[in-house]
């Protein structure tokens, strides 16, 4: 090509150039919605939360881990899904409660409250936890969760969040 | 570099021979009616691919065809797009595929040495008139379960084996959940299979015969 000066854009240039340019725009054109398509159920968010009614709070006993289960339903794409969660209620005096979740913090197998060891024992990989949820041995980096509580008219509320 | 890379490439795949051959190859001189096979190759590759865009999400299963095809209307981005080209693109390859049957009756490019592109043509256009009707029950609505209901009842009036045929395509004496995963299958194995590997014959024949001039007078 002969040489010419820098500032003027040769013929060829100039069409690799145009070419470029309407090539881009035609990829975004079909590329967007082809990304939006694949992608958009996996950043909806589906965050839920609401206060579960656990029940009188007299019905459990004082300093025993007891047990509660309920379920929630929730729409994932073109299903319903009922998934069912376990928590344990620690009524620790006349009105308060630690309500845990029965979900060991390391991969997530569930606990059970072990009367006989006073202890919760996650079965998966020899987890231990204390009453009131602290790590005693095995894999587990931290206590158990614990939800939100509160007491309306004697009865025990958790706040449910998820997502 | 990339000089460096493709001649490399080239060496051993033959791409100039390919481009050369396929691309480059001498045509006579012709009008517009001769592009309605590009333009039906087009569309076919937009069905094939919206289409495989469209089983990302859609389930043949009664309880859950009609939900599934709700959620990709409205709750997927661009999902009204995606199935709206797959749901044109359809009908318009009817369209195309007989307009170019036409032109190529029309003009007799059908004739010697043709005959085998004819031929496989033939089986693309009943592949394609297959897909139409696999494909139309898959919504699992009320108008793609009767005209389902219709279209296989029809194929039951054949003499002597009429009601076999119905009951092999309905997968049983009724529709129902069966036949919905059977036209499924074909729509997306079956008939996809046959019209790639017809598609590919039919292409080699217009590549190593050429296509027809239009004909004079003295034809
Ligand atoms: S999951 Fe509980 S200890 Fe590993």
């Amino acid at each position: 090509m002969a040489k010419r000066a820098r500032y003027r854009l040769s013929r060829r240039e100039f069409v690799n150039l145009v070419v470029g340019a309407l090539g881009s725009i035609m990829g975004a054109v079909v590329g967007i919605p082809i990304i939006g398509y694949l992608v958009s159920p996996a950043l909806k968010a589906q965050k839920s939360e609401a206060w579960i009614p656990l029940g009188p709070l007299e019905n459990y006993p004082i300093d025993v881990p007891t047990p509660f289960n309920f379920t929630r339903t929730k729409v994932h794409g073109w299903e319903r899904t009922v998934s069912s969660y376990g928590v344990y209620v620690l009524r620790t005096a006349e009105d308060q409660a630690k309500v845990f979740s029965n979900v060991c913090t390391h991969l997530s197998c569930r606990v059970k409250w072990r009367e006989d060891l006073g202890q919760y024992a996650c079965p998966c990989h020899d987890g231990f936890f204390d009453k009131n949820g602290d790590v005693i041995s095995g894999p587990p980096p931290r206590p158990l969760d614990q939800y939100e509580t509160k007491v309306e008219d004697g009865n025990l509320l958790i706040h449910f969040v998820e997502g | 570099m990339t000089e460096k890379v493709l001649s490399w490439l080239d060496e051993r795949l033959g791409l100039t021979t390919i481009y050369s051959v396929v691309l480059d190859r001498k045509v006579p001189k012709v009008n517009w009616w001769y592009t309605l096979g590009s333009a039906t190759l087009f569309l076919l590759i937009m069905q094939i691919l919206t289409g495989i865009f469209l089983t990302v999400y859609y389930v043949p299963s009664p309880d859950h065809a009609y939900d599934s095809v709700q959620y990709i209307m409205t709750g997927v981005s661009f999902g009204w797009l995606i199935r709206g080209i797959h749901h044109w693109g359809a009908s318009l390859m009817v369209v195309f595929v007989v307009l170019h049957m036409l032109r190529t009756f029309y003009l007799g490019a059908y004739k010697y040495p043709r005959e085998l592109t004819w031929f496989t043509g033939v089986i693309l256009l009943l592949a394609t008139l297959g897909m139409g009707f696999t494909g139309y029950l898959l919504p699992w609505n009320q108008r793609a379960y009767w005209a389902t209901t219709v279209g296989t009842s029809i194929a039951g009036t054949v003499p002597v084996i009429g009601p076999l045929i119905m009951r092999v395509l309905r997968g049983g004496t009724d529709l129902s959940a069966v036949t919905l995963a059977r036209f499924f299958a074909m729509h997306i194995w079956g008939l996809p299979a046959i019209i790639l590997a017809v598609v590919g014959i039919h292409l080699y024949l217009v590549v190593r015969i050429g296509i027809s001039s239009v004909p004079t007078e003295e034809d």
